[in-house]
């Protein structure tokens, strides 16, 4: 029904429009009297007060309806008084497909059929409801809309009023998504904490939920979670892959850059820096099987060749291929930087007899170092916040060490782990999902926080 | 007659296709001020930066042609752009202060060419860079702030002290003062009065004053080529082209 409403909608959106348009231009012919916007400003005002009070009359109605008919269908089983919510919800699910002729139990009472029955009707009645709603209160805009149309009224301004309100709103889709999630996530993280101090899991150098659940959770006493649950060696896997990252795509990523913007030629550049961009296009699984199938194994015969133990799942092999990934952030924002270090800069430098290698290292480069700095921290944003190739590559051991040839764990890995299965909400192991999802939250709000000012700072610089 | 510093010979210069100077012969006397003048895109910026052979750093500029300099070719292969350019330095139309300190906007070329023994020699380049270029006085206190920070004239002096830091022998100014207002061109001018006592200055510029008030020669381009070139007195009183004459009395340009 929802599709037939909808076209009918704009049917009569499109339509009033041409009304308002026509009415307009009549006004303006049958007086001397001027309007005050043009013609289709009228068709706009006409068609807005068609459109928008149904759909929103519409939505509100479809999100109200199925706690509605839910309540209806099921009132005798609620004023039986011997049912949980949960079993409400099942035996809702049932009634709603013995509807649909799906029949999974043979023994329907004769309240369930009971319940069918009403909830046909109360589906019928509704769906005719909302249609005589919806388009009644369409067509009675229109008409009000129609007749408001006079010289005095400014339709432009209120078309531009409702073009901000809207454009507004869009805003706030994502503003309110933002804040959900941080919602969400505070309040799962709360939970977690009301049961594992905050100094344990900052602090803590056991991470081993899956202890959590050797024993019945009654047995547990706060100080088998605080063991459970230290973060550091998680932080210090991050921070390791993440260094190990860096180390690989800094130095390939700035000289990237100085060669595109410096030495290329515009040639080279043209197919050189796509290519180089297309890095950052491809899926971090991909990336995954690369550094598991190709560089684990690499790394792991070179170092046995020279003697080391290196497990198969290495951070090292694992940092690498994220490095890898992540050098078209380093190079594509620190090219466009270094070129747009003003020409003039360039010259002097050279008129001052200085070589190529000189004007870069000596003035380009000090020119353009808040933006090469705030490519690093978008990069190492980006590195912290990686996830898949962790998960193939480095191993799900959460070890406190600093040996690159060890497997080690991240962050993000954990929560992968964490929340993959059947898992049970109130857990304090699920909630320690949330718990290091909001510090990851707030490393990266940070690290680009401080990587958008400092770029900002550059910015001003040469205005 | 002055012993003459710079002779170009049959310069011509191709961007692209399209010729930016037609056989331009000229010289300049030493530790004279000589002046460029003509209406835009007339290829007096293009001649300026042959100078220096800053139109290497132009990929479609080709340059046909010579100019010597003290007698040698500076389009020789043997020639090092590098240390060509440290001996003709430049000051360009817009001041170009690097984003550093003033002290280290001076210190750059003397760095780069190893001239500085130590650093006090360095602090002194610095000093006297700063006090030839007229300075010293407004910045001493403040040697540590950053050039970009100076007011525009302050900054094109800057620029100056930075040029002659290296103790070039010719200055180039590519319209030097096109950017500043009346007061800081006063002081500008002024200075270049003070500098051709030791250098050779050639400077690009748009206004006929200016070159009527500091150079004691006068070339004049027009469309590429140059149409005439005589003691600065002869060219505002006395010009033997008549698109010079034209020129001069604001009937084109």
């Amino acid at each position: 029904m929802g599709f037939i409403l909808i076209s009918l909608i704009v049917l009569i959106g499109f339509t009033s429009y041409f009304l308002g348009s026509l009415r307009a231009k009549k006004l303006r012919t049958s007086n001397q009297k001027n309007l005050t916007s043009l013609n289709h400003y009228y068709g706009y005002y006409v068609a807005l007060w068609a459109v928008v009070p149904a759909l929103l009359i519409l939505l509100m109605i479809t999100s109200f309806k199925s706690f509605f008919i839910e309540q209806y269908v099921l009132s005798d089983f609620i004023a039986l008084g011997s049912y949980t919510e949960t079993e409400l919800s099942l035996l809702f699910t049932q009634i709603e497909n013995t509807a649909l002729g799906i029949k999974l139990f043979d023994e329907n009472t004769i309240l369930i059929d009971d319940a069918v029955n009403k909830l046909n009707y109360i589906n019928k009645t509704i769906e005719n409801l909302t249609y005589v709603t919806v388009l009644g209160l369409s067509g009675l805009l229109v008409l009000y809309s129609l007749i408001n149309i006079n010289y005095k009224l400014n339709s432009r301004k209120i078309v531009e009023k409702f073009l901000l309100v809207l454009y507004f709103t869009c805003s706030l889709v994502a503003i309110m998504t933002t804040v959900g999630i941080i919602f969400s996530l505070l309040y799962e993280t709360l939970r977690f904490f009301s049961q594992v101090p905050i100094t344990d899991f900052l602090f803590g150098l056991n991470w081993s939920p899956q202890r959590v659940f050797v024993r019945d959770a009654g047995d547990l006493d706060t100080r088998d979670l605080a063991n459970a649950f230290g973060a550091v060696p998680l932080f210090a896997g991050t921070f390791l892959i993440a260094l190990i990252a860096m180390c690989v795509s800094v130095p390939v990523g700035l000289l990237t850059a100085i060669y595109m913007s410096e030495y290329a030629s515009p040639k080279v550049r043209d197919w050189a820096k796509p290519i180089i961009e297309i890095l950052a296009g491809i899926p971090t699984v991909v990336y995954g099987f690369f550094a598991a199938l190709t560089v684990a194994p690499l790394v792991r015969d070179i170092g046995q060749g020279a003697g080391l133990t290196v497990s198969s799942e290495s951070a090292l092999a694992a940092g690498f291929v994220m490095g890898i990934m992540i050098i078209p952030f380093i190079s594509s924002l620190s090219d466009d930087v270094i070129k747009s270090v003003p020409q003039s800069l360039r010259e002097g430098s050279y008129a001052m007899g200085a070589t190529k290698r000189e004007t870069i290292v000596k003035v380009l480069l000090p020119a353009a170092l808040p933006g090469i700095v705030g490519s690093f921290l978008l990069a190492v944003s980006r590195a912290i916040g990686e996830t898949m190739i962790v998960v193939m590559a480095a191993g799900l051991n959460a070890k406190l060490t600093a040996n690159p040839l060890d497997a080690a764990t991240t962050i993000t890995t954990q929560i992968v782990v964490i929340l993959i299965g059947d898992q049970e909400f109130d857990s304090p192991k699920t909630q320690s999902a949330f718990a290091l999802g909001l510090t990851l939250f707030v490393v990266t709000l940070a690290l680009n926080f401080i990587a958008l000012q400092v770029v900002k700072k550059y910015t001003e610089r040469y205005d | 007659m002055k012993n003459i510093k710079i002779k170009a010979d049959n310069l011509n210069v191709h961007y692209g296709d399209k010729q930016a100077l037609f056989d331009v012969s000229m010289h300049m006397e030493e530790k004279e001020v000589t002046a460029l003048i003509g209406p835009s895109g007339c290829g007096k910026s293009t001649f300026i930066r042959c100078l220096n052979r800053m139109n290497d750093v132009i990929d479609i500029c080709k340059v046909q042609g010579k100019i010597e300099i003290d007698g040698n070719n500076i389009y020789a292969p043997s020639m090092q752009v590098e240390q060509l350019r440290e001996r003709v330095g430049m000051v360009f139309q817009k001041p170009n202060p690097f984003p550093k300190t003033i002290f280290e906007n001076v210190a750059y070329g003397p760095r780069i060419h190893g001239i500085a023994e130590n650093k006090s020699d360095l602090e002194e380049i610095v000093v006297n860079s700063l006090k030839k270029a007229a300075l010293f006085d407004e910045v001493k206190d403040r040697l540590n702030d950053a050039g970009t920070g100076l007011s525009g004239g302050q900054q094109q002096r800057l620029c100056i002290a930075r040029a002659i830091s290296v103790n070039p022998d010719i200055i180039l100014m590519d319209e030097p003062c096109s950017a500043l207002d009346p007061i800081a061109t006063a002081r500008i001018e002024e200075l270049m009065g003070e500098l051709k006592t030791e250098y050779t200055i050639i400077i690009v510029t748009h206004s006929m004053q200016q070159a009527a008030r500091v150079s004691s020669r006068t070339g004049f381009f027009h469309l590429g080529k140059l149409v005439e070139v005589d003691k600065t007195e002869t060219i505002f009183s006395n010009p033997s082209d008549q698109r010079t004459q034209d020129y001069i009395t604001g009937r084109f340009g």
